[in-house]
């Protein structure tokens, strides 16, 4: 529900040391789901069009910090990544990111829209037997986003995406590390089922804005437009003169949902 | 809670900690050769060591480029990788691993640069409780006297100058050690030290040690923990 979304910023559980949420003015978008849900396009897509709505947009998913993404990278040439250093290693990667990236581009007004957050982290760990309270303590420090956008789809679709899209399955996407299945097929069945499964239960207490990702490319871009329109103030989206935007906004809203109205916003273009 | 994963190998776990300067290197070390002396198959593991951290620690290290928060994960990512991969294997097999400096390091030098002490020990939650957890006691001018007078220059993180002590190395290395002493004397009674006198001979802390692990694993070698008839367990880097 768009009344989720919250104003201002705060963390999880645990405060970053020397970070003073009450200057970061930007917005902070979430899409989640499990691999080959699509996220990437639609990311992609969300950021061409914030931009075209006025919106400086900072982009950034898993594994692409300056500290640690050359590392994991490695780490997963090798068959040797346990699932407490994975996870910590992906943590590690997430907290540069929120440090020398997300924050500062939060400070500067940005919209932040990240390929996945701490939910991803936590349902790989969790998915591999880790205990829940264990990695919900330790994702503490990330802040709680203003919308997180979770692409459900089944893992039927999942698979037509990855035959379909990449002709392969990858060793990690198909939770071979935990010795499920005798082939990558039947492990990624498996093991994606066991992530959906996870994503599912983090819903309702994170939150989760749910978009049906089994649709149509466009059909999904339109959803999650409709969502991040309801983060804004109707003039700073309206002004950016985009009457599509708006058009599928109201067209996909569900009945009785009123658009979320923050205190404030971004600016708008004249 | 408990801090630690309370689960039972046919292994032991020997972990020593105090501050730079201690001694407590010089003293796991004569512990693990006279271990192998009785029979023992002994491993060693030390802090900040595993191979596949390891690049990304010294990028993090050169370009100065770590929080207090960074700083504190990737350590962890280090740990988990060094228990995953070799600690908690050998353990299972049966072997004495000794590991110089354990989590109680995290606990104590991320308190000081600022990081929720609550959160860095729950980061820790999936390691394993030591068998024996040795503290070297020591004033902070011995410790200091002895790092200060001999070795190479201090390092950047070592001295703790991101904290912004002092611009001058040695005076930042003195409060940030003097700090980490506050946390480790805190611990004692907490975790359970076995607390060593670091300011007597290395002779009279060795025997105390010996002493010690004869009293926890008895005179001779219990039948569960693993013996020299096996390989001796290489050090992992």
């Amino acid at each position: 529900m768009l009344a989720r979304t919250r104003e201002p910023l705060t963390f999880y559980r645990t405060p970053l040391p020397g970070v003073d949420i009450s200057e970061l003015q930007g917005k902070l978008i979430v899409i989640e789901g499990p691999d080959a849900v699509g996220r990437s396009t639609q990311v992609r897509k969300l950021k061409t069009w914030l931009e075209q709505l006025g919106h400086a947009v900072l982009d950034t998913g898993m594994a692409r910090s300056a500290l640690a993404g050359k590392g994991i990278r490695q780490a997963k040439q090798g068959n040797t990544l346990g699932p407490v250093t994975m996870t910590l290693y992906y943590l590690t990667d997430f907290a540069d990111r929120l440090e020398n990236e997300i924050i500062p581009a939060l400070r500067a007004g940005f919209v932040v829209l990240m390929d996945r957050y701490i939910f991803s982290i936590m349902a790989r760990a969790i998915a591999r037997g880790e205990s829940r309270a264990w990695i919900e303590r330790t994702t503490g420090f990330a802040l709680v986003p203003h919308l997180v956008l979770y692409l459900r789809a089944d893992v039927k679709h999942l698979i037509s995406r990855v035959v379909v899209g990449r002709g392969a399955f990858d060793y990690w996407e198909s939770g071979l590390d935990l010795g499920f299945g005798r082939d990558m097929y039947d492990s990624f069945v498996r093991y994606q089922a066991r992530l959906i499964r996870v994503f599912n239960s983090l819903s309702t207490p994170y939150g989760f804005e749910v978009v049906d990702a089994g649709r149509p490319a466009e059909e999904v871009f339109e959803a999650l437009q409709a969502a991040i329109s309801g983060c804004f103030t109707p003039q700073a989206v309206g002004t950016s003169a985009r009457p599509i935007a708006r058009g599928k906004r109201t067209n996909s809203r569900p009945n009785g949902v009123r658009p979320f109205v923050p205190q404030s916003s971004l600016p708008a273009l004249k | 809670m408990p801090q630690f994963l309370a689960k039972r190998f046919n292994g032991r776990l020997i972990v020593v900690e105090g501050i730079d300067g201690s001694g407590k290197s010089t003293q796991i070390s004569l512990l693990s050769q006279w271990l192998r002396l009785r029979g023992y198959a002994v491993a060693f593991s030390e802090w900040n060591s595993s191979p596949l951290v390891r690049e990304t620690t010294r990028r993090g290290k050169r370009k100065e480029m770590f929080t207090p928060t960074t700083f504190s994960l990737i350590h962890a990512t280090d740990f988990a990788d060094r228990l995953e991969r070799y600690i908690l294997p050998l353990l299972k097999a049966g072997a004495v691993v000794c590991a110089d400096r354990y989590a109680y390091t995290a606990f104590a030098r991320d308190a000081v640069r600022g990081v929720d002490p609550a959160w860095v020990r729950n980061l820790y939650r999936f390691a394993i409780k030591p068998n024996l957890a040795f503290y070297f006691k020591v004033p902070l001018e011995v410790a200091l006297g002895r790092i200060l007078g001999g070795r190479n220059a201090l390092k950047y993180y070592e001295a703790g100058m991101d904290l912004g002590l002092s611009r001058n190395i040695e005076e930042s290395f003195r409060i940030f050690q003097g700090r980490i002493l506050v946390q480790y004397e805190a611990m004692i009674e907490e975790m359970g030290f076995h607390v060593i006198d670091a300011t007597k001979s290395i002779e009279k802390q060795q025997r105390e040690m010996r002493r010690i692990v004869v009293r926890e694993f008895g005179r001779t070698r219990p039948p569960e923990i693993l013996g020299m008839e096996g390989m001796i367990a290489r050090a992992n880097a």
